[in-house]
């Protein structure tokens, strides 16, 4: 199989748009089996798609909208709880901007 | 009554043991909890068992319903829900480190409807992280161990869920099915397990991870028991929008005969790597269903060899985006002295999913990335649209399909982590099924080697109660439902 499809800096790429942090052994351990895996999707390539149209969703789902009505929402304390910093009613962050 | 034989048992006849006053769903919580106390050292099909104060009050208000006449089919029914189901109140962790100490402040609507029909819920089921896996060993606390063999990977993600019902830790067990995570694992532990149409069953409060895939079901250990739990968890939820406005009633073509029912087999789901003991219970429950009167002919679906493929695709594409919610800022683990957001964000994504989670958000991220949209996402998109074509056209000629569950038996624990690839593979006879959104059901069919194989029915969408149907009389007139050997116990 070709274990060449992904090089050490499509790994860390990508981890970073996934916001995954990973350190070089576990770079080299994806770049090996992710390189396998998607090699065995090139199988795909044999197949003419052309003018088919893509499934998002097998039911004849669409759209849905309800009525504007006000709701129960999750009670505030027992939500704020699972919150690892929390400050007052606030969820706390590290700065965004620095 | 033993504890044996009030926890072996189909949730229709405790029913009728209720109703006759033979046993009450006191006594049965009671059984149960102390069968699980006995088992668990040795199966760790459960992440979290309610305490005793809180079951039996459940199963007091079961009894009280069952006395006053308001009671339904499933009131006072022992049930195990898979960690990927909220549960208010109770610790809900998706067998991941990045939920330590997760505590929905809500009920998933099948939770809520369970409670509804006064089942008595003992607590939350062993599974691969997020549902990610095919043997459970993913979980990122602890594997399950199959009922039926001491070093056997129970098959996933719903391990603890099929391997809790084969061991009577529970008699019924709500797992949910991306790629066969219901099915599979009910297979390999010998019990039922049954994927309804996608859309009949409401996904609000399952953690998401392919939400085009994802649906919850039953495991029990009769096909009726899978159709009851249906008729009280399925219908439209104002809370997911992609609920289905179909209120079938699931056990209603349950006993009809099956005489003249047109049957296919996919030459491509004897599949290369298929075991020769599978095949032969495969074939053997054809010959079965053959004498029940069906017509049971060879058919082919070529596209079946690219599923898999289309399924490592979408699947992971879906869970990307799914999974970015977890950053520990809301819920969960978070890892603290970071310089900025961005930094902490990664750090606990980092450290709090494990390997094969990294690797489904990897490939996802990339197949969704600028440049491999349209030759990985777009394209698996394409063929997914030639597969339920396919499938179409299969179901203009037959009532419904008949296929292995698994190619193989339960396999050994550790014998394929190290190689992603062939652990995707035993996925292969389950995948198409999630892909077109289709109902599909595995019912016992024998034994290999001591090890249990399974029968998968498959139906056109809606078409879940001609697949009950068909799973019922088999089941009835094949009576595979063994239980396993004891002891369960070390």
């Amino acid at each position: 199989m070709n274990s060449e499809i992904l090089s050490v800096d499509d790994v860390k790429h990508i981890a970073r748009l996934a916001a995954l942090r990973i350190d070089d052994e576990e770079v080299q351990m994806m770049r090996r089996q992710l390189s396998d895996i998607l090699a065995h999707f090139q199988t795909l390539a044999e197949l003419d798609t052309e003018g088919v149209p893509p499934t998002g969703h097998t039911t004849d789902a669409h759209s849905v909208m309800r009525d504007d009505e006000d709701m129960a929402a999750l009670e505030r304390d027992r939500t704020l709880a699972n919150a690892p910093f929390v400050d007052g009613e606030f969820v706390r962050v590290r700065p965004v901007i620095e | 009554m033993s504890v044996a034989s009030e926890t072996q048992t189909s949730a229709r006849d405790l029913r009728a043991k209720y109703l006759n006053g033979e046993t009450t769903a006191r006594d049965v919580a009671l059984a149960h909890l102390q069968r699980i106390k006995e088992v668990e050292p040795r199966t760790h099909a459960f992440l979290t068992v309610l305490d005793e104060e809180d079951v039996v009050a459940q199963a007091q208000a079961a009894d009280q319903r069952l006395e006053n006449g308001t009671a339904s089919a499933l009131t006072g029914v022992p049930f195990l829900i898979k960690d990927n189901i909220s549960t208010e109140g109770v610790r809900t962790t998706a067998a991941s480190r990045i939920l330590d100490g997760y505590i929905p402040p809500f009920d998933a609507t099948v939770v809520s409807r369970l409670k509804e029909a006064g089942a008595i819920i003992l607590g939350k089921g062993n599974l691969d992280e997020f549902a990610m896996g095919s043997s459970n060993e993913n979980s990122a606390f602890t594997p399950v161990v199959n009922p039926w063999g001491e070093n056997r990977v129970p098959g996933g993600s719903s391990g603890g869920a099929a391997a809790a019902v084969a061991a009577g830790e529970a008699v019924i067990a709500l797992g949910s099915d991306t790629g066969g995570s219901i099915r599979q694992p009910a297979s390999l532990c010998g019990v039922v397990g049954f994927k309804p149409t996608y859309g009949t069953v409401s996904r609000f409060g399952l953690i998401a991870f392919g939400s085009s895939l994802d649906q919850i079901g039953p495991i029990a250990r009769t096909v009726a028991d899978c159709a009851d739990t249906v008729n009280t968890i399925s219908g439209l939820d104002p809370l997911d929008s992609t609920s289905l406005d179909h209120k079938l009633d699931f056990a209603e073509y349950l006993g009809r005969d099956i005489d003249g029912m047109r049957i296919g087999v996919p030459r491509e789901y004897i599949v290369d790597g298929i075991e020769p003991g599978v095949r032969a219970a495969f074939e053997k429950s054809l010959t079965v269903l053959e004498g029940l009167g069906a017509i049971v002919e060879e058919t082919s679906l070529p596209l079946t060899d690219h599923a898999l493929a289309v399924y490592y695709i979408i699947a992971p594409s879906e869970a990307s985006a799914n999974l970015s919610r977890f950053d520990g800022v809301k819920y969960g683990m978070s890892v603290d002295g970071e310089p900025n957001a961005r930094e902490s964000i990664e750090a606990t994504r980092g450290s709090g999913f494990g390997a094969e989670v990294k690797r489904r958000i990897l490939i996802g991220t990339y197949a969704l990335s600028a440049g491999y949209y349209d030759a990985y996402y777009k394209k698996a998109q394409q063929v997914r649209t030639l597969i339920r074509r396919e499938f179409h056209d299969a179901f203009q000629k037959f009532d419904v399909i008949a296929t292995p569950t698994s190619p193989t038996v339960a396999f050994e624990l550790g014998e394929k982590t190290q190689d992603p690839f062939q652990m995707y593979l035993s996925d292969v006879c389950t995948i198409p099924v999630n892909i077109a959104g289709l109902p599909g059901i595995s019912v016992p069919c024998g034994l290999s080697e001591g090890l249990p194989v399974g029968l998968q029915i498959l139906a056109p969408q809606l078409g879940d109660r001609t697949a009950l149907q068909v799973a019922h009389a088999y089941e009835q007139s094949a009576n595979w439902n063994l239980t396993p050997p004891e002891p369960c116990t070390d």
